[in-house]
């Protein structure tokens, strides 16, 4: 069922109010804990939130007017990816808008003379490839379980979807890594010190417009643990549940693995976490009959 | 009010050191002293710095590489001097090619001497240039330039 209007406007509000918030506290909280695996003590929890409000303090040196609103409208849509998302509203949709997003990031930094940034930028591009097949995937098996790709309905569905495609969450959560910039695939830009291409992607964007991008990371972070929560839709204290573990779990192989190369990134989601998805949904499809969905 | 003293990023630059000073300023980022704790980020891109630490003396080699990293830094900035080097020329001064410390090409804030300067002192030399660096960034809204454009030029 698809909640009325005024419900879905008030939870797209809701969602670009507070995903900030919430957003940049994981962040916060993700660092300290990262610390605290290193034998550090760590920043404050408020930390991301100071760096941002210190960022919209600087200078806003640009290299070509155009990247102010590339970097614009990379967080406009993916506010918008999100706030659909959150509405309960088509999951392709929702898709487009966050894949549509990134683009213009990667263009943003494409916008630029120097070749780190170049160099991030066609490294983002191949994120892209590799994560964005299991992004969809997701979509179409959790259509074949609920058959629908609305996610309020999805949202709503009393079906343990996690119980029918176990494959496809691992397979998402190995793209997850991908998409929170963690090791070993924090290719194109990275939140830790260890950086070969200076800072990849966000070499060449300085003070409010690395703000901008920072919070529209916040923003994108929230939408990728809300797809964690559609798998355990069924019972919320499970799927925040799950959704702690999922994030602890990043953290960890952030912290215990290195850099791999690119190619072993596009493997690694194409083979590993393709097959995982694929043998998934063929599986449903044979057993569709028997399991009566 | 200024977020930029509980969120000071670095870069550091090595301006023909020896190598112990930037050992020190490396050993800061360790779990012994641990500057994250203060919200201080060692980013390698000047465009994302606050704070530029230099060590070593300057010489015509590296000249411009100094200027151009300190130029890449956006409003507000302050530069920190690491090691007797940076300051002087130290042990280097006398070197025909050493023109001297690195405030004869960029504007210096903070001087920290020692040879090598203790991680200690890299510490309390980077919360000296926090104050200068809260006080640039009132200046700015103020209203008018914070940095000398050229100093120490063509001493
Ligand atoms: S001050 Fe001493 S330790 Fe530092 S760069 Fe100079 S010679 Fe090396």
């Amino acid at each position: 069922m698809i909640p009325d209007l005024t419900v879905r406007v008030g939870a797209a509000l809701l969602y670009i109010i507070l995903a900030p918030l919430v957003g940049g506290l994981v962040v916060g909280i993700d660092r300290k804990v990262t610390a605290r695996m290193q034998g550090r003590v760590g920043p404050p929890v408020l930390q991301p939130f100071y760096d941002v409000l210190k960022l919209f303090e600087k200078e806003n040196l640009v290299v070509a007017t155009a990247q102010n609103y590339y970097v614009l409208s990379y967080l406009v849509f993916m506010a918008v990816a999100g706030a659909l998302f959150f509405s309960g509203g088509d999951m392709l949709l929702v898709i487009f808008a966050f894949t549509l997003s990134h683009i213009f990031l990667v263009l943003g930094a494409y916008n630029s003379f120097s070749p780190y940034s170049h160099i991030g930028a066609e490294r983002e591009l191949i994120q892209i490839i590799a994560y964005e097949p299991m992004i969809i995937l997701t979509a179409v098996g959790m259509y074949m379980v609920t058959k629908t790709f609305y996610v309020g309905e999805i949202a709503t569905s009393t079906i343990p979807i996690i119980m029918y495609l176990p494959g496809i969450f691992i397979g998402y959560l190995i793209v997850l890594t991908i998409k929170l910039r963690k090791s070993p695939f924090d290719l194109s830009t990275s939140h830790h010190a260890h950086q070969e291409i200076v800072k990849g992607v966000t070499t060449d964007f300085t003070g409010p417009n690395l703000a901008i991008i920072e919070i529209s990371h916040w923003y994108e972070y929230v939408f990728l643990l809300g797809v964690v929560y559609l798998f355990f839709a069924f019972n919320p204290f499970i799927a925040i549940a799950a959704i702690i573990v999922a994030y602890f779990v990043e953290i960890l192989i952030d912290n215990t693995t290195s850099r791999v190369k690119w190619q072993l990134t596009l493997r690694t989601a194409w083979i590993i976490a393709g097959t995982l998805c694929l043998v998934n949904l063929g599986v449903l499809y044979y057993l569709q009959g028997v399991l009566t969905l | 009010m200024t977020y930029l003293t509980k969120s000071p990023w670095i870069v550091h630059y090595d301006c023909s050191s020896c190598n112990g000073c930037d050992i020190e300023v490396l050993a800061a980022l360790t779990p012994v002293y641990d500057v994250e704790r203060f919200g201080i980020i060692n980013t390698g891109n000047p465009k994302h710095a606050d704070i530029f630490l230099v060590t070593g003396s300057v010489n015509e080699q590296n000249k411009p590489v100094l200027k151009n990293i300190y130029e890449q830094i956006p409003e507000p900035k302050v530069v920190v001097a690491i090691g007797i080097c940076a300051t002087s020329g130290g042990i280097f001064r006398e070197c025909y090619n050493v023109q001297g410390g690195i405030d004869k090409v960029i504007p210096v804030d903070v001087y920290v001497p020692g040879c090598a300067a203790r991680p200690e002192s890299i510490i309390d030399g980077v919360v000296t240039a926090l104050g200068i660096l809260a006080k640039k960034r009132q200046a700015m809204q103020e209203g008018g330039s914070t940095t000398p454009a050229k100093a120490g030029e063509g001493r």
